[in-house]
């Protein structure tokens, strides 16, 4: 037992979960007050003790399914060869729903019959043996095959046609009602439909799971599914799950991060000593000005300028920062965004009046006026551009943020703009999407403008985008 | 660690669960087994979560089950020691001292140190009084995560070692351990020292099921088939990307509601009418009546 906890341990450090040797500790104490057949539970006293952050979460359950999923008792097991750490933690099947190996038998109409009554019932542990039969009848899996997780899920879910499924159902409790649904009911019954059909691909997901746990064992499996914790993950590269992730991440960090600097500006420094604040205090300790007060200096808010390059290679980390800079907008006095491929345009004014910036977002993406000539970027003609309309209104005030990975098309610089905006500004950053070890290969020049800003940052992920606005307020 | 032997508080995770039910308050599976560990382990309890979820409304209840006293501690921006802990009756002590100094003007300055830095003149705060509590108590520190990074170094000694360092008295030890709970709603990041002390739970909104129950406990007079109805529109709509998604708070306050409105159940039109009261946000409650009323297809 304590082998297994000190390798699960070890994995969800190598996950990035920093767990400390106390928490180890208490996690090791922890399972001992708790019944060890009674999975759940096992799986919360380690999460209490280990876990200390929601976004972690999802890695940890991910871990612990791996490491613990052997302990779940299930017919389908016969037969695989189990990875001996396991060996200790194999209970009994009495658990197990009835008529899993009675399954076998069913011809695959009977079967998708039954799956249809199993998700019109909710019917949980018929559910679960049919996730497991689909896996043992579709997947195709063989021992020692090479392919991930995925394949598999692809392959059993093309044969249960689960999209067939939600349409029958819908149409039966359509029948059911007698007559037509409202809207809302309508509404209702899909949504109710879909969550049962999104429980049994998990199901599906963890049988799978299992399965090749016990086909490679535990530390082999948790290296493949090993994902970055949703802070890390690039923006260049991220999934189409990952962006939503990040996207739902983005609110309360940028609430966060708000907090933050208001404080710090709160904070910051003493100010000269506030001799009327203080007299008021010194009258309870009898006319002795004890506790000095001073008063706080209230720095000015600054402004911000973002002015970002969306073509096709780096529209998700453009949207992103627009996103977040505006998340965090109250910081500032005034936030104005501009965007280019190889034209500019100002875009302020798809975020003014509203409060949904997703909805701003896509505006941007699909009513900014960027183009010029080709849509290729070329950062030369846009700054020109932004500097001949935009270059008056730009303060000692203002900070410039840049966002682009400088790829020109082997365009003229034209830097010398980036120069002059400099003196006019306050501060010109340059964000870059790409790791720093890119940067200035092939038609990438960002060094060229770099000189002339007062930093160039590589901006991969939410983390080191959080960096960078931190320092900014 | 001067602290006494513990008797646990709770049998097993079913009791504390049924407990919690007896005092209204449902609890799933995970909230149950932390609140059981943290009774053995004689740990703090961290919650996070969304807003209106139920984190102090656990504390509550765990304080009305177990028939404790419920001590609680609002944390804000600029509190300090002789608001969360201890603070010495300065007063009082100025008072004394003149008493003294019209009586008897040979007290040697030690004397009237002893005299003037005793219980007498100590004004006990939150912490302080949950430590020294003889009768059980429940100590909620609420919304941890407003108070600055260097005032959550106070908390620390207390949530660890059950104990109050106070410079002139010594150190006073807990007679009996408290339970603790600590809210935060995740406006900044906490340290690590203090989660390292600390069993986490994370509540989030309920599934349906529980959502259901939750609404059928706290409204009175509702019938099961409106409770059923209105968890299963909450939770369509969270699905939605929202700015807020509704919390279980308004999920009940939109019970009653339609309760009061004598609805029996919901339609779309009723459903849309009164989704302010769900929904905080103009551009939210644009978006879900959209999809609320638009054909599921």
């Amino acid at each position: 037992m304590l082998d297994v906890l000190e390798g699960f341990i070890q994995e969800l450090r190598t996950a990035g979960l920093p767990v400390s040797l106390t928490e180890n500790l208490d996690a090791m104490e922890a399972v001992q007050h708790v019944p060890i057949e009674d999975r759940e539970a096992f799986k919360y006293a380690l999460a209490a003790t280990l876990v200390k952050s929601h976004a972690h979460w999802k890695a940890f359950e991910t871990v612990f399914e791996v490491y613990f999923s052997l302990r779940r008792p299930g017919p389908g097991e016969e037969g695989d060869g189990e990875p001996p750490e396991a060996g200790n933690l194999q209970l009994d099947e009495s658990g197990a729903p009835a008529g899993g190996g009675a399954m076998d038998s069913l011809s695959p109409e009977e079967l998708a019959e039954m799956l249809y009554r199993a998700l019109m019932d909710a019917d949980e542990a018929t559910m679960r043996a049919l996730a497991r039969q689909a896996v043992t009848r579709f997947a195709g899996m063989e021992p020692g095959r090479p392919v991930g997780g995925t394949y598999y899920l692809y392959r059993t879910l093309r044969n249960l046609d689960l999209d067939g499924v939600l349409e029958r159902l819908l149409e039966a409790s359509r029948e059911e009602a007698g007559g037509e649904l409202t809207d809302l009911e309508k509404r209702l019954e899909r949504d109710e439909y879909q969550d049962r059909i999104a429980r049994l691909r998990q199901e599906i997901e963890a049988e799978i799971r299992r399965r090749l746990v016990a086909d490679r064992g535990p530390e082999a499996m948790a290296r493949t599914l090993r994902k970055p914790l949703p802070e890390d993950v690039d923006f260049m590269h991220a999934s189409r799950e990952e962006m939503a992730a990040l996207r739902r991440t983005i609110q309360p960090l940028a609430r966060k991060l708000a907090v933050r600097l208001a404080r710090k500006r709160r904070h910051g420094r003493k100010g000269p000593l506030d001799f009327r604040n203080t007299m008021r205090h010194s009258l309870s300790y009898g006319g002795v000005p004890a506790e000095p007060k001073f008063r706080y200096p209230r720095p000015a808010k600054p402004e911000i300028m973002v002015v970002a390059d969306i073509s096709g290679s780096v529209a998700a980390f453009a949207r992103f920062t627009l996103q977040f800079v505006y998340a965090i907008s109250s910081q500032f006095s005034r936030v104005r965004a501009f965007v280019f491929i190889d034209g500019m345009d100002e875009v302020t004014r798809f975020f003014e009046g509203t409060d949904d910036v997703n909805q701003a977002v896509h505006r941007v993406n699909t009513e900014a006026d960027v183009i010029w000539v080709d849509g290729h970027s070329d950062y030369g003609h846009a700054f020109g551009v932004f500097w001949d309309r935009w270059g008056p209104e730009v303060t000692p005030k203002t900070s410039v943020i840049l966002l682009g990975d400088a790829r020109n098309n082997y365009h003229a610089s034209q830097a010398w703009i980036v120069k002059d905006l400099r003196q006019r500004a306050r501060h010109v950053y340059w964000l870059n999407p790409e790791p720093r070890s890119y940067w200035d290969t092939g038609d990438s020049i960002v060094s060229e403008y770099g000189v002339h800003c007062d930093g160039v940052y590589e901006c991969r992920n939410l983390r080191q985008l959080e960096r960078f606005v931190e320092q900014l307020g | 660690m001067a602290v006494p032997e513990p008797q646990p508080r709770f049998e097993s995770v079913p009791a504390v669960r049924e407990g919690l039910r007896s005092v209204d308050y449902l609890a799933d599976e995970g909230i149950a087994g932390v609140v059981y560990l943290a009774d053995r382990l004689q740990k703090p309890v961290l919650i996070e979560g969304p807003a209106g979820t139920g984190k102090t409304e656990l504390a509550k209840s765990v304080a009305r089950l177990t028939d404790s006293r419920l001590i609680r501690l609002q944390c804000y921006e600029g509190l300090d020691e002789s608001k969360a802990l201890y603070e010495w009756n300065y007063k009082k002590q100025l008072l004394r001292i003149q008493v003294e100094r019209g009586e008897d003007d040979r007290a040697s300055w030690s004397e009237m140190e002893e005299n003037i830095f005793a219980e007498e003149f100590l004004l006990t705060r939150p912490l302080l009084e949950a430590i020294r509590a003889n009768d059980p108590v429940v100590l909620l520190i609420d919304e941890v995560d407003r108070v600055e990074v260097e005032t959550e170094a106070l908390l620390l000694e207390i949530l660890s070692d059950y104990q109050v360092s106070i410079p002139e008295l010594g150190t006073v030890s807990a007679t009996q351990v408290p339970l603790v709970f600590l809210t935060s709603n995740n406006s900044r990041e906490l340290s690590e020292a203090l989660k390292r002390r600390c069993l986490y739970l994370h509540i989030d909104y309920p599934d349906l099921a529980r959502e259901k129950e939750i609404v059928l406990a706290r409204v009175p007079g509702v019938t099961e088939n409106l409770a059923d109805q209105i968890a299963r529109v909450v939770r369509s709509i969270r699905q939605l990307e929202l700015k807020k998604a509704p919390s279980v708070s308004e999920t009940l306050d939109w019970a009653r509601t339609l309760l009061l409105l004598g609805a029996k159940e919901i339609d779309g039109q009723q459903a849309t009418e009164t989704l302010h009261i769900l929904l905080k946000y103009q551009s939210d409650i644009a978006k879900a009546a959209k999809e609320l009323s638009a054909a599921a297809t």
